[in-house]
């Protein structure tokens, strides 16, 4: 993937990571990802995902969350 | 004077109020532990302050029951206690800020101090107190360490009177804080986070959950065999029984009053599992039958809850709980339903929407099978042989799966995505797990055992009086009929509604073929949950949607239960 790319996480490989760059949610969404530390411009890992859309598992700074397919495909990441 | 304790979820609120307080309150390594109100005391130079356990919240605009019942508490709060994470200051502090916003005087508890250090974290605190303008005290809930200090500190708490602003201008606060405050060392991977890692891919990750439970339940099988087959058993037959025996000699072995104390002999024998009187039965039952079982359920629940893996098993479970109409937090309560239905239902309040709470507590009100009621279905069933009690439990799984994915396209509303924060592993503070499972055994002792002994006392007093006589005939088409049981057990079966345990323990003495303990074991599992679950059905999910669920339950076990009679 080329540097620099945005792309929703869902669409991110394992182990690659990036800057957040968007969330593409209401207000109360942008919220709660805010308050699990999901805010744009933080450097964020994607860790694993499940099959058959399942969620994703990300890792920013410390902090390990599993965010649903559904959501996963509103939080945009530029590649680094 | 009311102090709370307010903070994200899994800071360690409920480590540090059972610090304060010496309240022995369940907490665990997941978010979301604590749902309801818990209250206690301290000594604060000689006053006595309340203390409440406010269950965790990330904001203070709600997302769920458990964090709007965290709103709802801090009216009324004298002091706030703000527990923080220091491992993640900066998305602890967004809430810091909100609640100083509420000129409400408080203080700052930096727990899990010890971590930092692991972590190669360095937070100035005493800058931080002067940024924030309240006390800061670091604490490491788990030893105690920094208690002491806190309890000293809360008099001085303070509300810096700060005005409140917009979301994105605190996040700027936030950020400008923990730059002036906080210094991190760069660190290379554990060999924990490594394992953290696995244990939520698709493959590896499979494997440690198919490992993790396969292992759960070997040990909570052979803990528990083990702890009646060489303690409570040998107990009962070398040291009571021949006191049982005594009295019943003494009694005249017969009459009215020697089958409410000792029961029926059976074979001219004191039978402890079949005589059903007070002194038999009703001792035998909750301590020799079901205690052991709750000992090792919660022994092995205790240590994956502190070690952290269920919130991973959450991930893992995620695209099946979909098909049944919940997200995979709802695997969290129906573990904790193993145990008992009752906290399991409770803790249904950290799901978002209504719907999911419906189904996830009427799924476990009727598929899920406490353990009073599996170690009787184990203790009766595996008379005959193994494979009824795969029977059993497969039949209710096979309900769980069945009725989830016709709730889910029954009910509507819907059912909001996964969104949770994976708690890194930790090995578990063997004390508090130890106090945990004492806590949870106590609490089914004190439970159990006067309703037991009162269910024993009501049946043995009702049977007398000949009422029982009536109800027996006017329900045998339905026990008889269709489900093929002995017109008798419909005393156990309404006795069930009481307590589950002496209800199979009802069963015991008709004589039941395999398959008729198959079907009231089943029956007796998904028909009306026990009377506490009840009220807590009540209070979660009102009266009309009780009902449903209620219909829902009598429905179902008539269905597998009548199936069961006739595939059998």
């Amino acid at each position: 993937m080329v540097e620099g790319t945005v792309l929703p996480l869902t669409q991110m490989q394992s182990g690659q990571s990036g800057i957040l760059a968007e969330i593409l949610g209401g207000y109360g969404l942008v919220n709660r990802l805010n308050a699990l530390g999901l805010r744009p411009g933080r450097r964020i890992t994607k860790v694993s995902s499940m099959m058959m859309r399942g969620p994703i598992t990300v890792r920013i700074d410390r902090t390990e969350i599993a965010i649903g397919f559904g959501l996963a495909r509103k939080v945009m990441v530029r590649l680094e | 004077m009311k102090i709370l304790l307010v903070g994200n979820p899994n800071v360690g609120k409920s480590v540090i109020f059972k610090r304060l307080t010496g309240v022995n309150v369940i907490s665990s390594n997941y978010p979301g532990t604590t749902v309801g109100y818990t209250q206690g005391f301290v000594k604060i130079g000689g006053e006595k302050a309340e203390v409440v356990d406010v269950p965790g919240a990330y904001t203070l605009e709600p997302t769920n029951a458990a964090e709007a019942v965290a709103l709802a508490m801090l009216v009324g709060g004298d002091v706030v206690i703000n527990v923080v994470d220091s491992t993640h200051l900066e998305r602890n502090l967004y809430l810091t800020l909100q609640l100083i916003e509420k000129h409400v005087p408080m203080m700052v508890a930096l727990n899990m101090w010890d971590d930092t250090k692991h972590l190669g974290i360095h937070i100035d605190v005493d800058k931080l107190k002067d940024l924030l303008g309240v006390p800061v005290v670091p604490t490491v809930a788990v030893t105690g360490e920094g208690i002491k200090n806190l309890v000293e500190n809360i008099s001085k708490a303070a509300s810096p009177g700060t005005l409140s602003c917009s979301r994105d201008d605190r996040w700027v606060k936030v950020g400008d804080i923990v730059v002036q405050v906080q210094l991190i060392e760069h660190r290379h991977h554990t060999w924990r986070e490594s394992l953290a890692d696995a244990s939520v891919m698709p493959i590896s990750g499979g494997i440690i959950a198919l490992t993790v439970l396969a292992g759960a339940f070997f040990v909570i099988r052979f803990i528990g065999e083990g702890l009646i087959g060489y303690v409570f058993d040998p107990l009962f037959s070398k040291f009571w029984m021949p006191v049982v025996n005594w009295l019943s000699n003494v009694m005249g072995a017969d009459g009215f009053l020697h089958q409410v104390v000792i029961g029926k002999l059976v074979a001219g024998e004191v039978d402890f599992v079949q005589s059903f009187g007070l002194l038999s039965s009703g001792l035998y039952v909750p301590f020799a039958m079901v205690l052991p079982y709750i000992v090792s359920f919660y022994l092995v629940l205790g240590l994956l809850e502190d070690i952290g893996y269920l919130p991973r098993l959450c991930v893992l479970m995620d695209t099946l709980m979909h098909r049944l109409g919940m997200h995979g937090y709802a695997i969290i309560p129906t573990l904790l339903g193993f145990g008992c239905n009752v906290p399991a239902v409770l803790a249904t309040r950290i799901l978002e929407s209504k719907r999911e709470r419906f189904i996830a507590a009427t799924l476990i009100s009727i598929a899920i099978p406490c353990a009073a009621l599996q170690a009787m279905v184990i203790n009766l069933a595996g008379k005959h042989g193994p494979r009824y009690v795969a029977i059993v439990y497969g039949t209710l799984l096979l309900a769980w799966i069945i009725l989830g994915i016709i709730l889910r396209f029954a009910v509507k509303g819907f059912t909001p995505e996964l969104l949770i924060e994976i708690p890194p592993y930790r090995l578990p503070p063997w004390g508090a797990m130890l106090q945990k499972l004492w806590t949870r055994v106590l609490g089914f002792l004190i439970e159990a055992v006067p309703i037991i002994l009162g269910a024993v006392l009501v049946v043995n007093l009702l049977y007398s009086s000949g009422i029982l006589t009536a109800l027996i005939d006017w329900t045998a088409p339905i026990i008889t009929g269709l489900l093929g049981l002995p017109k008798e057990a419909v005393i156990g079966l309404g006795i069930g509604f009481l307590r589950k345990d002496v209800a199979l323990g009802m069963l015991a003495p008709l004589g039941l073929s395999a398959k008729q303990t198959v079907v009231g074991s089943v029956v007796l599992a998904m028909f009306f949950p026990c009377i506490a679950t009840f009220v807590v059905l009540f209070k979660e999910l009102g009266v009309l949607d009780t009902l449903k669920s209620i219909a829902l339950m009598i429905f179902s076990a008539l269905l597998a239960g009548g199936m069961l009679n006739i595939v059998l």
